[in-house]
C-alpha cells in the first residue's frame, strides 16, 4: 500500500504490536517527499537513526520512523558506502536535528548541508571514527579530549551568558544549558548533551536477544518497563510471536504502576521547585509506599527485567492483585486530597499558571508526544483509541482515555499528571480483577536476519525500539528512541518568556531523560 | 493543608534494620561520628552516566520515611561545600573530566562513595570508547554499594559506612 500518496511501497509489521507500516525510500529526492507529506498530514518525525549493513547489502541505511494518524511508517533508505550522505531533514522536521548529527557521530552518515557540529562525540573518539562501524574496533586507547562547542552567541548590550553544567544543582543526571540573558529574562536556551553517552547501541551489538532485553530496561531507569516492552514487542514482531494475553495484561499493569510511580514524584517535585515542601513530603510518602509494594510483588522496586521478550518473567497470584487494587483505592483517595490543595494553593498556582508555555502548534511543529504533548492539547496516546487508530492488545479492550489540558504550561503538565494518574489506577483496577487464565510467557524462535519496531506509550511520551537480527541469530542493531529527543528541543523553547529562576520548575514539568538520549 | 500534616503524622522510620554485628557496628560507629562531627555530612551527588535508576534511590532517601535530613545528612549544590561525593556511574568518558574537577575542588578530607553496580565495577556497561567503566578507574573510592539499583537502606547504610572509616 502507499501512504500520502507518496511512490513508496509498504507492507504492514507482522504480530500484535502497535500498527507499523514499513517501506523503502529509492533515493534522498523520494524520503524528503515523503517527509513533506507526512508533515502536511500532521505527522510527527518519532525517530532517525543509520545502521551499517555493508557486509550483507554494500550500503549503510537510514531509518526514520513518522507517526502518523494511524500508527507509524518506518522507511528505510539505502546509501552507497563510497558516499553515504542524505538530504537534511531538519528544515522539514526540526527534530531531525540532534538524530542527524548523533548518526554522524555514531555511523558515519551525513546530510547535505545542515548544521554539522558533532552531538554524542565530546573529544573522547577522532571525527573520522565511527563506533557503530563493523570495522571500528574497540576503540578504548583514544585519548579523550574534551572539545569546545560552538554555542550560539547572542549579542547585544547587556546579554550576557549563565553556562549550568554538565553537573548541576540537584539530584539530576549531567547536561550543559547555555541561557542568553538580560537581567533575569531569558532570551535563549541552547541545550548541550552527550555527557550520558555510554555506547549502548554499540553494547547492544552481537548480544542475544535475551541479554539485549537486560540493556534495554536500562537506557533510562526511570522508563524500564517502557523500554522493556518496546524491546520485546520488537523482537516479538521480529520473530513473529504474540505472548499469551495474560502477559500482555501483566505488562500494562507494570506500565501503568511505573507510570503512576513517576507522577507521583514529579508531583512533589513540582511542589518542592515552587517551594512548597508539604508537597514533596506527601508525595514523596506516597511514591515510597508505591515503591515498596512493587518490591514486595514484582521483586524489584522499580520492576527491572519483570518483562521480557516472550512474556513477562514473573506471575501474580490473587493476595497480590488484591493488594493492588486495595493500594489503588488508598492512593487515590490521598490523591485527590493533595489535587485539592495544590488546586487551591494561590502560590503554587502562580508559580504554575502561564509558566513554561508551549501551544499546540509548536509541539507538532517539535514532534512532540506523550505527556507534554497532551498538555498542549493534542490527543497523542498510543494507548487509546482515535480516529482511524486502533490500540494494540491489551489497551484496545480497556478503552483507555487519555488527559489532555491545552494551556500548555507547567499547571497543564501538572494538571495532566493528576489526570492521568486517576486514569491508570481505574486501568490497574480493570487489569488486577480481570486478568485471563493463561501461561505468561512463549519461547522466542530464533530469527536470523529478521527485524522489527516495537512502539510503547511510556509515562514520558513515545518509547520506540528498532531490533535487527544478523544472520547468526544474533543481534545486529537495537536502536531505542526516547522521547526526550523531541522534548529537549520543547524545553528550549518554552522558557523564552521566562526568568532564569522559574527555568529549574518548568524543566521539572517535562522532567526528560538524559540517559534514555545520549544513550 | 494543616489538617493533612496532622493526619499524616511522623512517618519517618528509625535507621536500617541492622543484621549482622558488623553492620550494627557501622550503625553505631555512624551514629557516633555523626555526632563527633556535630551530627552534620554534607554530600555533593554526581551523576556521571547512570541510567537515572540509582538516582531516584537516593531521591528516595529525602522521603519523609527514610528522612536523611533527620541524621545531619544533606545534600549541597556544591563540591565545595561537601564532605562527601555520592557518584554514580559507569563514568562515561564525556563525565570524566567533569567527575574529577568535582573531586579536586571537593576540600579534604573527603569521601567518595560509588553507588550502583556500574559505579563499583562498571555494570553491564563496562569498559568501552565511551565508558571508563568503576568510579574508581577516575577517582579514588572509599565505599562501594552495589545493586542495580542499591535500595535507600543499602544506600543509608554505604553513607554511615564511608563515615566510619
Amino acid at each position: 500500500m502507499r501512504l500520502f500518496g507518496e511512490p513508496i511501497e509498504f507492507e504492514k509489521q507482522a504480530g500484535i504490536g502497535s500498527p507499523v507500516w514499513r517501506g523503502r525510500a529509492d533515493s534522498g529526492e523520494a524520503l524528503s517527499a515523503f517527509a513533506v507529506a507526512a508533515h502536511r498530514a500532521d505527522g510527527r518525525l518519532a525517530a532517525l537513526w543509520g545502521s551499517d549493513e555493508r557486509l550483507r547489502s554494500g550500503c549503510f541505511r537510514l531509518n526514520c520512523v513518522f507517526g502518523f494518524s494511524a500508527g507509524h511508517a518506518w522507511v528505510g533508505l539505502d546509501l552507497p558506502a563510497n558516499r553515504p550522505a542524505y538530504p537534511d531533514l531538519a528544515g522539514i522536521f526540526p527534530a531531525a536535528n540532534r538524530m542527524q548529527r548523533a548518526t554522524r557521530d555514531l555511523v558515519g552518515i551525513a546530510t547535505h548541508g545542515g548544521d554539522q557540529r558533532p552531538w554524542l562525540r565530546h573529544g573522547a573518539w577522532p571525527a573520522d571514527w565511527h563506533p557503530l562501524r563493523h570495522d571500528a574496533g574497540e576503540g578504548r586507547d583514544f585519548p579523550n579530549a574534551p572539545s569546545d562547542y560552538d554555542f550560539v552567541q547572542v549579542g547585544g548590550e547587556g546579554a550576557h551568558e549563565i553556562p549550568v553544567g554538565p553537573i548541576h544543582a540537584g539530584i539530576i543526571e549531567p547536561g550543559h544549558f547555555r541561557f542568553s540573558v538580560i537581567g533575569e529574562r531569558l532570551l535563549r536556551l541552547e541545550q548541550r548533551f552527550g555527557y550520558q553517552h555510554k555506547g549502548i547501541e554499540k553494547l547492544f551489538i552481537g548480544m542475544s536477544f535475551a541479554e539485549g532485553a537486560r540493556l534495554a530496561g536500562r537506557i533510562s531507569g526511570d522508563s524500564t518497563c517502557a523500554y522493556a516492552w518496546a524491546y520485546a514487542s520488537a523482537v516479538e514482531a521480529a520473530c513473529v510471536i504474540s505472548p499469551p494475553p495474560r502477559a500482555l495484561m501483566l505488562r500494562a499493569l507494570m506500565l501503568e504502576r511505573e507510570r503512576v510511580a513517576n507522577h507521583l514524584g514529579d508531583l512533589g517535585a513540582l511542589g518542592n521547585d515552587a517551594a512548597l515542601a508539604f508537597g514533596f513530603s506527601q508525595f514523596m510518602r506516597l511514591k515510597e509506599d508505591w515503591l515498596r509494594l512493587n518490591g514486595k510483588f514484582f521483586g524489584h522496586r522499580f520492576m527491572m527485567d519483570r518483562i521480557v521478550p516472550g512474556g513477562v518473567a514473573l506471575d501474580l497470584e490473587a493476595p497480590a492483585l488484591a493488594a493492588v487494587v486495595e493500594q489503588c483505592d488508598a492512593i487515590g483517595r490521598e490523591v485527590k486530597e493533595l489535587r485539592k490543595i495544590y488546586d487551591e494553593h494561590a502560590g503554587l498556582q502562580d508559580r504554575f499558571l502561564t509558566t513554561g508555555v508551549i501551544d499546540a502548534a509548536l509541539a507538532r511543529e517539535l514532534s512532540l508526544s506523550g505527556m507534554a504533548a497532551r498538555a498542549t492539547g493534542l490527543l497523542l496516546d498510543g494507548r487509546a483509541w482515535r480516529q482511524g487508530y486502533t490500540p494494540p492488545p491489551p489497551w484496545s479492550t480497556l478503552g483507555v482515555r487519555p488527559a489532555t489540558d491545552e494551556r500548555g504550561d507547567v499547571a497543564a503538565r501538572a494538571a495532566v499528571r493528576f489526570a492521568e494518574i486517576f486514569e491508570s489506577l481505574r486501568l490497574l483496577r480493570e487489569l488486577a480483577v480481570g486478568l485471563p487464565d493463561s501461561a505468561v510467557c512463549v519461547e522466542v524462535p530464533p530469527a536470523p536476519g529478521a527485524s522489527g519496531l516495537g512502539v510503547i506509550e511510556g509515562w514520558r511520551g513515545e518509547v520506540l525500539v528498532g531490533v535487527a537480527y544478523d544472520d547468526g541469530g544474533k543481534l545486529a542493531r537495537v536502536h531505542p528512541h526516547d522521547p526526550s529527543w523531541q522534548a529537549w528541543p520543547a524545553l528550549e523553547h518554552a522558557v523564552m518568556k521566562d526568568i532564569v529562576p522559574d527555568f529549574p520548575l518548568i524543566n521539572k514539568s517535562f522532567n526528560l531523560s538524559y540517559s534514555g538520549a545520549d544513550l | 493543608m494543616l489538617k493533612r500534616i496532622l493526619r499524616t503524622g511522623i512517618v519517618s522510620e528509625p535507621p536500617p534494620e541492622v543484621l549482622t554485628a558488623e553492620q550494627r557496628e557501622v550503625a553505631r560507629l555512624g551514629e557516633e561520628i555523626l555526632r563527633i562531627l556535630g551530627r552534620a555530612l554534607t554530600i555533593r551527588q554526581v551523576d556521571a552516566g547512570s541510567c537515572n535508576g540509582c538516582e531516584l534511590e537516593i531521591h528516595a532517601l529525602s522521603n519523609p520515611y527514610t528522612n536523611l535530613e533527620g541524621y545531619g545528612i544533606k545534600f549541597v549544590a556544591s563540591p565545595r561545600h561537601a564532605d562527601m561525593l555520592l557518584v554514580t556511574g559507569p563514568v562515561t568518558k564525556n563525565m570524566e573530566h567533569a567527575l574529577k574537577v568535582a573531586w579536586d575542588c571537593t576540600p579534604d578530607p573527603k569521601l567518595v562513595v560509588a553507588v550502583g553496580d556500574c559505579g563499583c565495577c562498571g555494570g553491564i556497561f563496562g569498559e568501552s570508547y565511551a565508558s571508563c567503566g568503576a568510579v574508581e578507574n577516575v577517582i579514588p573510592v572509599d565505599v562501594r554499594v552495589p545493586g542495580c539499583p542499591p535500595t535507600p537502606v543499602a544506600l543509608l547504610q554505604g553513607i554511615l559506612a564511608a563515615v566510619r572509616r
